[in-house]
This record gives C-alpha cells, sequence and structure tokens, in this order.
C-alpha cells in the first residue's frame, strides 16, 4: 500500500481518523446509543437512555424494584465452584474482574454474578446445565453481549455461561454455501472466513466485531441486510442447543428441505437463552455481491417515499439490498452534532432515503441504478439525490444513516424505540408523538425535548424513533408511554421489531401479543425448562 | 483577470478503501475485478477548478478533463464531468500493447503538453500524486516542458489577476508562493472537500462532450524509461504484546533496548 493512500484512508473515512485500517464497527449501528452511562436519576423505563458522564453502572435489581430474586434458585456454594472449575475453566469475582460479564454493552444494565463459566464444547455445556438443573443454580447464556435489552447479563446472581471459548469454524461447503460453526464465533469473523470463499454472511449489523453467531440466532436479529437476505428463520438450517437438563438436541441439519416433523430450531431463533444453551449453528450463505452503489436522495412526502419504494422494488428488484428512510430531523442533528458537510446542498426535503444495490456485474447495476434513478428525477418524484462515485463516498453517505444513533444521544439522553408498524403509517408514530410534546409544552429551546427523530429500515417496516433529550424527565415518560405502545397496539404492529424483550420489554408484551399466545408461550418455556433455571426474570413473566 | 481555460488531468486508480493485492508474478498490483475509481488528487483538482469558476464569475472560460487510460477511464471522465468539468479527453491506452499498459510519467507530462498547446489551455490543476504509483513527477515535469512556473502541494488557490496565489502547508507552517499565468497547480489533500455527484449534474454530464484519441493522435515518443523489478507487499504488522504490570513494560522496553 502506498503512503498516499494510507493517508487518504485516515483523512477521508467517516466519522474519526484515528484507525485507517479497522472498518468503523461503532458506527453501525442498527440504532442504539453506546459507551455511555445510565443516569441515577433516571427512573426505569423501557426507552434506552443515556448520559455522558462516566458513572458506575446502577444495579439493574435497583432500577427494576418489582423483579425480585427467585428463592426457588440455589445460591452458589463453594461445592459448586469446585464442581464446575472441574468442567471448565471459570472466573470468580474472588480473583478474577468479571465486571464486563455483569454489565451491557449500553452500560445500562448491571447483574451480580459471582461466578463465569467458558464451556469449551456442547459435552461441557451439557454438563454445566445438568449440574445447573439439579441445584438449581440459575444461568444466563452470554455471546458476545451486544444485546440492546439487557437479556446478555444477569440480574441477581444468575451464573453466566460465556460462549467465548466456543469459536470454532466446523465446516463450510462452498456447493451449497452452507455454514456450520460453534455458537461464539464473532459474527465478522465468520463473514471475513466466507470472504474468503467469495461469500457472505446474510445478516450484518453494527456489532459485528463483538456479537456471537449463536447471538445473533437467540436474538432472531435483523440488521442491514435482511432486506435482501431474509431473516434469520429462513437462513438458519440448523441449531444444536444444550436443554436445561443437560440433554443435548442435535438439530444441525445442513439440508435445506427438512420436512420431517416439527422445525424445532425455529423455536431456538429469537429464544433470548430462556429455553436452552445453543451450542452451534448451521446457516446458508449467499454468493458475495462483487459489485455495490449506493445512493442517497431527498424526497418531499411519505407518499412519495413509499413510490419510490415500489419502483426500487420492482425496478432494481434483486439487486436492491437496502432501503433506509431518515427524516429531516435526524439528518440536521447529524449534521449538527458532526460539523459534517451535507451531502445534498439543496432546499431541504422532509425525508432522505439512502439505497443500496447489491450485484455481481457493476455495469449492470450502474446501468439499472441510474435508469431507476434518473427516471424518479424526472417525474420529480424524488427532489435531489446522489449516487457515490466511489467506495468512500458510499461509506460517507452509509454514516448519514448510521450515525443518527450516535448523535440523538448528544443533548444529554434519548429515549429509544425500536417498533415495527404497518408501512403506510410508518412515520405518523413520529408525527404523533411530536405533536404531543408540542401539545404538553415540553418541545423546543430550553425545554426538556430537544426534538423527535424517525429513521430505521424502511424496507422491513421497521422504524426507529428516538427522543433526544436534554435531561431525563418524568413528564417526558408520562408523554411518551404508554402512548407509543398504545398506539403500536391499534395498529397491530411491533413494540420490538429487532431488538428482542430481554429485561427491558418484558413488560409491555402484551401491546404485541394476545394472552393466548402468551400462555402458548408460556407452557412451551415451562415444557423446556420447567425450574425456569434459564435466563430468569427476562423474556416474558412466567 | 485572465479568462481561464484549465486542464485537469484524471488517472483511473484502486479505489483508496480497496487493499491492494500484489499478483502472483510480483510485477504490479493486481486489477482485474478490483473496484476502480478517480484518483483521490485529481478529485481535489476538479474541485477545485470548479470552485474557481463559481468564486470568479465569468472567468473560467473552460475546464478541460484528461485520461489516458482504458475504454473504462470514461466512466471516471463523466464522474469528473458531473462535478463540473465541461468537456473531456480521453487517450484510449491499448492495455494489450507493450508500453502502453502503464505510461510512465514522462510520457503523461508530454501527452499533456500536447494536449494543452492543441486546445490553449493556461492552467493546469493535478494532482500532487496520483495513489497507485505514488510517483509525484507529472505535474513538475510537465511545466518544465511548457517553460511555465510551477506552484505544487497547493492548500489554497488564489487567483488575482494574471497571477496565482498558492498556499501550501509545509513543516512548521504554510508557505505562500505567487506564480504568473500560464502556470502548473498540483494539489494536496487539505485543498477542499470534494462535492458529490449530484444526480441532475450526472443527467447533464451525459451530453457533455467527450472525445476520444489514442496514442498515436500525438506526436511523442513514448519510450519506456523504467524497470519494475519487483512488487512485494509490505511486512505484515507484528502483533501487540502483554506485559503484567508497570515493572513488566521496563524490562521489556530495555530488552528491546528501546530505553
Ligand atoms: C452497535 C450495535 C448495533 C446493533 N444493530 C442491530 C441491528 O441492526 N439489528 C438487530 O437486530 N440487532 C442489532 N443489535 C443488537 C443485536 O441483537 C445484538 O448485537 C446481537 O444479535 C446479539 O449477539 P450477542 O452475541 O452479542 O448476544 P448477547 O448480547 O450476548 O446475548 C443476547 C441474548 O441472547 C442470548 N444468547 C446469546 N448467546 C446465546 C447462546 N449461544 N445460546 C442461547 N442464548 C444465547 C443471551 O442470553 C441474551 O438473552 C445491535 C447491537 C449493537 C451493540
Ligand atoms: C401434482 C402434484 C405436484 C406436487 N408438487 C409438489 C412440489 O413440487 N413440492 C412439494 O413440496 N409438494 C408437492 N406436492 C405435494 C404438496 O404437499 C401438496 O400438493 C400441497 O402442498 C398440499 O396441499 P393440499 O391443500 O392439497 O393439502 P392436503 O393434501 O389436503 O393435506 C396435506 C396435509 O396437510 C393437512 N392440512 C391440509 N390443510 C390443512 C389446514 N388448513 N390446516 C391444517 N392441516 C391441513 C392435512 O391434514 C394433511 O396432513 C405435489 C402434489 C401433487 C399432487
Amino acid at each position: 500500500m502506498t503512503p498516499a493512500r494510507l493517508i487518504i484512508r485516515a483523512i477521508r473515512r467517516p466519522g474519526s481518523i484515528i484507525h485507517p485500517f479497522q472498518r468503523p464497527v461503532l458506527l453501525r449501528l442498527g440504532g442504539q446509543r453506546f459507551n455511555t452511562t445510565e443516569s441515577h436519576e433516571r427512573p426505569a423505563t423501557t426507552a434506552t437512555a443515556t448520559t455522558s458522564q462516566k458513572k458506575q453502572v446502577r444495579l439493574t435489581a435497583e432500577s427494576y424494584p418489582n423483579i425480585k430474586r427467585d428463592s426457588r434458585f440455589a445460591k452458589l456454594t463453594s461445592e459448586d465452584v469446585a464442581h464446575f472449575s472441574s468442567i471448565c475453566p471459570v472466573l470468580s469475582a474472588e480473583s478474577d474482574d468479571i465486571e464486563a460479564f455483569n454489565t451491557d454493552w449500553m452500560r445500562k444494565y448491571r447483574g451480580q454474578t459471582r461466578l463465569v463459566l467458558k464451556p469449551k464444547s456442547t459435552a461441557d455445556v451439557s454438563e454445566i446445565l445438568k449440574y445447573s438443573n439439579s441445584r438449581s443454580l440459575a444461568v444466563v447464556p452470554q455471546g458476545g453481549n451486544t444485546g440492546l435489552v439487557g437479556g446478555s447479563v444477569p440480574i441477581y446472581d444468575e451464573i453466566v455461561i460465556s460462549m467465548n471459548s466456543m469459536n470454532n469454524i466446523r465446516s463450510f461447503d462452498p456447493v451449497s454455501g452452507i455454514l456450520v460453526c460453534d455458537a461464539g464465533v464473532v459474527l465478522e469473523t465468520a463473514d471475513n472466513y466466507l470472504a474468503d470463499q467469495g461469500h457472505i454472511f446474510p445478516l450484518d449489523l453494527g456489532a459485528k466485531g463483538s456479537c456471537h453467531v449463536g447471538g445473533n440466532v437467540a436474538t432472531n436479529a435483523g440488521g442491514l441486510r435482511l432486506l435482501r437476505y431474509g431473516s434469520l428463520h429462513g437462513t438458519v438450517l440448523g441449531v444444536e442447543a444444550v436443554l436445561p437438563d443437560g440433554t443435548i438436541l442435535d438439530d444441525l441439519s445442513t439440508l435445506r428441505k427438512n420436512n420431517t416433523g416439527y422445525d424445532l430450531k425455529q423455536l431456538f431463533i429469537g429464544s433470548e437463552g430462556t429455553i436452552g444453551v445453543i451450542t452451534a449453528v448451521s446457516i446458508i450463505c449467499p454468493q458475495r455481491p462483487s459489485a455495490q452503489n449506493v445512493a442517497l436522495f431527498g424526497v418531499n412526502t411519505f407518499e412519495k417515499v413509499q413510490e419510490t419504494f415500489i419502483r426500487a422494488k420492482r425496478e432494481l428488484g434483486e439487486i436492491l439490498s437496502a432501503f433506509e428512510l431518515m427524516d429531516d430531523t435526524s439528518q440536521r442533528c447529524v449534521a449538527q452534532v458532526t460539523g459534517k458537510k451535507r451531502p445534498l446542498d439543496g432546499e431541504e426535503t422532509k425525508f432522505y432515503v439512502l439505497i443500496e444495490t447489491s450485484g455481481s456485474n457493476k455495469e449492470h447495476d450502474d446501468e439499472k441504478l441510474e435508469k431507476f434513478l434518473m427516471a424518479l428525477m424526472e417525474d420529480e418524484t424524488i427532489a435531489d439525490g446522489v449516487l457515490a462515485q466511489d467506495e468512500t463516498q458510499a461509506r460517507n453517505l452509509w454514516s448519514w444513516r448510521e450515525g443518527i444513533p450516535e448523535v440523538c444521544g448528544h443533548w444529554g439522553g434519548v429515549y429509544k424505540y425500536d417498533v415495527s408498524i404497518p408501512l403506510k403509517e410508518l412515520y405518523s408514530l413520529v408525527e404523533d408523538v411530536k405533536a404531543r410534546f408540542i401539545e404538553y409544552g415540553l418541545l423546543g429551546e430550553g425545554e426538556a425535548v430537544v426534538d423527535v427523530v424517525g429513521y430505521g429500515h424502511m424496507g422491513d417496516s421497521n422504524l426507529h424513533l428516538n427522543v433526544p433529550v436534554r435531561s431525563y424527565d418524568k413528564r417526558v415518560e408520562e408523554v411518551l408511554e404508554p402512548f407509543v405502545y398504545e398506539w403500536i397496539q391499534k395498529r397491530r404492529g411491533s413494540i420490538s421489531a429487532e431488538h428482542g424483550l430481554g429485561v427491558a420489554k418484558r413488560e409491555y408484551v402484551q401491546y404485541s401479543r394476545g394472552e393466548t399466545e402468551l400462555s402458548v408461550m408460556r407452557s412451551l418455556k415451562n415444557h423446556f425448562d420447567p425450574k425456569g433455571i434459564m435466563n430468569p426474570y427476562k423474556y416474558i413473566k412466567t | 483577470m485572465t479568462s481561464l481555460r484549465i486542464l485537469v488531468p484524471i488517472k483511473r486508480v484502486i479505489d483508496y478503501a480497496v487493499k491492494p493485492r500484489v499478483n502472483a508474478t510480483k510485477t504490479a498490483v493486481t486489477t482485474s475485478g478490483v473496484k476502480m475509481s478517480m484518483n483521490p488528487f485529481d478529485e481535489l483538482s476538479i474541485e477545485e477548478s470548479v470552485r474557481l469558476r463559481e468564486r470568479h464569475k465569468g472567468a473560467v472560460a473552460d475546464i478541460l478533463a484528461f485520461s489516458a487510460g482504458p475504454a473504462k477511464a470514461a466512466d471516471t471522465l463523466r464522474t469528473a464531468m458531473a462535478m463540473g468539468a465541461d468537456r473531456a479527453l480521453l487517450v484510449e491506452l491499448d492495455e494489450k500493447r507493450a508500453g502502453e499498459s502503464d505510461l510512465e510519467p514522462l510520457a503523461v507530462a508530454k501527452l499533456l503538453k500536447e494536449v494543452v498547446n492543441g486546445e490553449g489551455c493556461n492552467m493546469v490543476i493535478c494532482g500532487k500524486q496520483s495513489i497507485d504509483d505514488d510517483s509525484g513527477q507529472t505535474g513538475q515535469m510537465l511545466a518544465g516542458l511548457l517553460g511555465w512556473g510551477q506552484a505544487t502541494q497547493a492548500a489554497k488557490v488564489e487567483v488575482q489577476g494574471d497571477e496565482v496565489l498558492v498556499t501550501k502547508e509545509v513543516d512548521g507552517g504554510e508557505e505562500v508562493v505567487r506564480v504568473k499565468l500560464p502556470a502548473v497547480v498540483t494539489t494536496d489533500l487539505r485543498l477542499n472537500e470534494p462535492r458529490y455527484a449530484t444526480l441532475p449534474n450526472i443527467m447533464k454530464a451525459k451530453k457533455k462532450p467527450m472525445e476520444k484519441k489514442t496514442l498515436a493522435d500525438f506526436n511523442v515518443e513514448f519510450k519506456k524509461r523504467l524497470e519494475t523489478v519487483e512488487v512485494i507487499e509490505p511486512p505484515p504488522r507484528q502483533g501487540g504484546g502483554k506485559v503484567d504490570s508497570v515493572d513488566g513494560l521496563i524490562s521489556r522496553l530495555k530488552e528491546l533496548g528501546a530505553i
């Protein structure tokens, strides 16, 4: 690499100039705030809230006083520790610093475990669970600990089962594209391995440098490529899991089709560690696209955004790989906080859309995309737009989408909701919430609320509603909740589109799920985990 | 102010976000199947020409983007026109013919001299180097061949009457040079922030004229003077090690002879 190339990379990269080689992992967020600390004054709500000063993270048990330690669970004894030590390496609070396993990535939740287990094999996990179950010791499976709803850390003294040491790629078949790997393989490691073979992991998200493939499956993560490659419910072909009593469930099929009975692996996708520990995953991976394009454009009304989306699907078809929506407020926030020059310098529009195409033939894709964009310009469906001419411009354009979650925390804190809403009304929630803040006199210069921001994976009907605030305020929370949840419920949306339930959303499931559904879920949970030792106090109330 | 006819030379290179790989025979860097884009210094040159036009209404009569390269370099020239160049000239090189695949700086400078004379340009704004070969010679050679003044590594360009004031960043501060037109100016990284190609401008660029020529159209001798002995990857970075304590760090540094 030539020196000039290095310098240019350092200077031109979106965001920082510090690490010229590393992909800006932390810039690729799916809708959250990070590296920040919860303020002590703030009462617990489901919205992610952050302040800039770095303090000790508050104990989850204190933020959620209604969650009491379940007395059915045994307390850890030195005999237990000795037994676990005979199975696999352990870290204990007495001799090691285990704070990182107790605290979540947002620094919003903190548990009180005294013991972390690091199994190296499925057999180790089986031994661990068999013993824990017999002793009624509660456990929390932990992957890369990047989950955003507090599911990956204990609340009380649950033992952490860290999957970090189970990180082997077991097999890859270049003909079918099927990858089999341990649950603890880091997503980026898996993707790099696949890249060398001309394939791509069908999931991409901001936390890729830390999150585990097993954790992705356990949370049914959505991310940036869902529009193109579909959800993990379609791409995951098999799961190997250990049930709470230590039984190994080997459903690690590498078959695309297998209609021989109930599809058990599906239950583990999105189960958030509540019915067993996922130890390995088999997943079908597509060919890696060799050509990519990114365009960003301004659109004046939400009707026109929808029209653009329909036409993108029709005219770009198989090469469309992202369709991201950002409102004017979100872009003003990014510009204000980062000080960067906006890509479109004409008159501001209400909405901005980022489109990405991925295909196998550059000329073909360029032609298709240009034709599509020119047609939209000509009939004035879109007001203005830019097309990245090189990779760095493409990344810079992405930073106007991916930088939103972080900048929203700039003023002191932010309330965040990750919701699914039928497409037609996707943006109305933002308008309605804003109108309420105005009505209650909470929005504006010197008021608690800075503004109301909407953006998200439009292609998946997934909206991120963010309310940047100057300080946390009970009045703001009262305007937001339960209003937001009731609003979603009325439209049969989801109160948690891609981040799951964990501790954060377990109180609110009923806004998206009926009593019958919940009771079937409870009996499933009870069937798999009669003693309730798997990731207790989370997901749904049992 | 002198009416400016600006020539901006442009090179199509491996995209600067892509990590180049050396070919199996260690004679060059692999370009097939690799994303190619405009040399970033050339983006700066185009941007600066367009800004000169915007700053001095009516003073810039012509911005000509020039490239000697493969047929695909036409795309790069279209980008230049979408950014604001008025027209383009492509000298299409036949990659298969020996000597045409990789023109040396002197050959490029000679070509540019012919273009300058043929098109009546009085200012050349070019990158101080291209990020594939890092030769950093073309601008200077061109000025020499033309007998023009030159101002290299521009961090700021101001045109005043028939003179150009160029600020360059040097060790410990800034140096301002004044050069009389006609002149060659080479651009440095902090000169400006190149604009995106907007959709309306991409559309307009499609209609702007692009002339195509070959080396045979020029009365220039393209003899190779340089021989590439070998191309190798930089040595991989050594991984870091951990030490247990401050004392451990000190003794390790001593071991390495660093203190
Ligand atoms: C910057 C950033 C961007 C993100 N972007 C997106 C996004 O775009 N889309 C999206 O959907 N999500 C996103 N997320 C959240 C996402 O859900 C997680 O990053 C990831 O999927 C969780 O993987 P993990 O290995 O970190 O799991 P953890 O956080 O460790 O665990 C998450 C949950 O899964 C359980 N679990 C983990 N591993 C196992 C296992 N082997 N067996 C059983 N249960 C297990 C845990 O108990 C916990 O309940 C983002 C997070 C961050 C920090
Ligand atoms: C010419 C032909 C070609 C075929 N090609 C294919 C093929 O390419 N790929 C493939 O996968 N299959 C194929 N099949 C088989 C395929 O499974 C069936 O055609 C179809 O999916 C079954 O639909 P059906 O409504 O006829 O169900 P039925 O035959 O009526 O029922 C099939 C099963 O589903 C149950 N069932 C039906 N309806 C319901 C309901 N509403 N709720 C609960 N249970 C229900 C029944 O109890 C039964 O167990 C083919 C069959 C034929 C005759």
